[in-house]
């Protein structure tokens, strides 16, 4: 059962990355060009030679990014399989549609919106080359803290719904969980490498375009995993049954 | 006969954790090193020798909002 629920993901998120590619090569790509235009003209006036490209920017922009897309897709929706195969029917009371769409809510904020609000999607020349190495643990610890912390605020939750009932278990666990992500964006350190002549309009635009990829492929994983694993789930519950009345 | 109209249509009954446990094991190690190929390899860190897999997840690397050079 986990292993078809995984493959479906994986599918489900390969479809979903080609509707999120399609949406990269119109809002994103545009963006992307006018940032490399501005990198090479700041190249050009330090009088530095252009770098050799090793992959053409054609390549760059139509297979290379079908590939990354396609394969950050295919994960994000296999990684989604296993979440949904624990939390259907344990942690969510709602059929498989209704787990699925929550599951993409949150996946959402806690894995994109939270984490970017602190360290934002860049468009290249926008990120200093020598920090990367800092820019990167510092990306994935503001992740893996929002994560961690949504986790645990689902959890308090739960622990606090018999007593005092979901309207306020939820506020609580909201709570707890905007209280700790404040904290960790006050305390960790800033990132601000934006060339002062870089066009805030293209930066927004930016960033704009790479939250819409991410919502496109959310929507599209949470919406089509739940019809395909409710489908399934069905199924075997139908087989069991006959399997049952057999045996009787 | 009301009890039964009320009753809460049945849910899918939870997948035991034995046998999710080593789908959620190898499949998760699995799916995250691939999105660390797109998302890091080459950038900060480096199992490669070269630029070619950086240069060529380019465009989706900085898109998908990964930190990158």
């Amino acid at each position: 059962m986990v292993g078809s629920l995984l493959l479906r993901g994986m599918l489900v998120g390969i479809i979903a990355g080609l509707l999120a590619f399609g949406f990269a090569r119109v809002f994103g790509e545009p963006q992307v060009d006018r940032a490399i235009a501005f990198e090479e003209q700041q190249a050009q006036a330090a009088g530095e030679a252009p770098e050799p490209e090793l992959v053409s920017r054609a390549t760059q922009a139509g297979l290379g990014l079908l590939t990354g897309i396609l394969v950050y897709g295919a994960s994000i929706g296999g990684l989604f399989a296993l979440v949904f195969s624990y939390v259907q029917g344990r942690v969510s009371g709602f059929g498989p549609r209704g787990t699925a769409v929550l599951i993409a809510l949150a996946g959402f904020v806690a894995i994109i919106l939270v984490p970017e609000f602190k360290y934002p999607a860049s468009p290249p020349s926008v990120g200093n080359p020598e920090t990367i190495e800092a820019r990167t643990g510092l990306f994935f610890v503001m992740l893996v803290m929002s994560v961690a912390t949504a986790v645990a605020s689902i959890g308090l939750a739960k622990r606090l719904m018999p007593q005092h009932g979901a309207w306020n278990a939820w506020i609580a666990g909201g709570t707890a969980y905007v209280v700790v992500m404040a904290v960790a964006h006050y305390a960790l350190p800033p990132v601000n490498e934006v060339p002062e002549q870089f066009s805030a309009v293209v930066l927004w635009n930016f960033r704009v375009a790479s939250l819409g990829i991410q919502a496109v492929l959310w929507t599209a994983i949470g919406l089509m995993f739940g019809a395909v694993a409710e489908r399934k789930l069905v199924e075997r519950r139908g087989r069991q049954s006959v399997v049952r009345a057999a045996s009787h | 006969m009301s009890e039964i109209a009320l009753k809460p249509i049945a849910l899918p009954a939870p997948i035991p954790v034995r046998e999710l446990l080593p789908w959620a094991v190898f499949g998760g190690l699995m799916l995250m090193l691939m999105i660390y190929f797109v998302g890091a390899e080459e950038g900060a860190t480096s199992l490669i020798r070269s630029m070619y897999v950086h240069e060529f997840v380019h465009d989706g690397r900085h898109l998908l909002g990964f930190p990158c050079h």
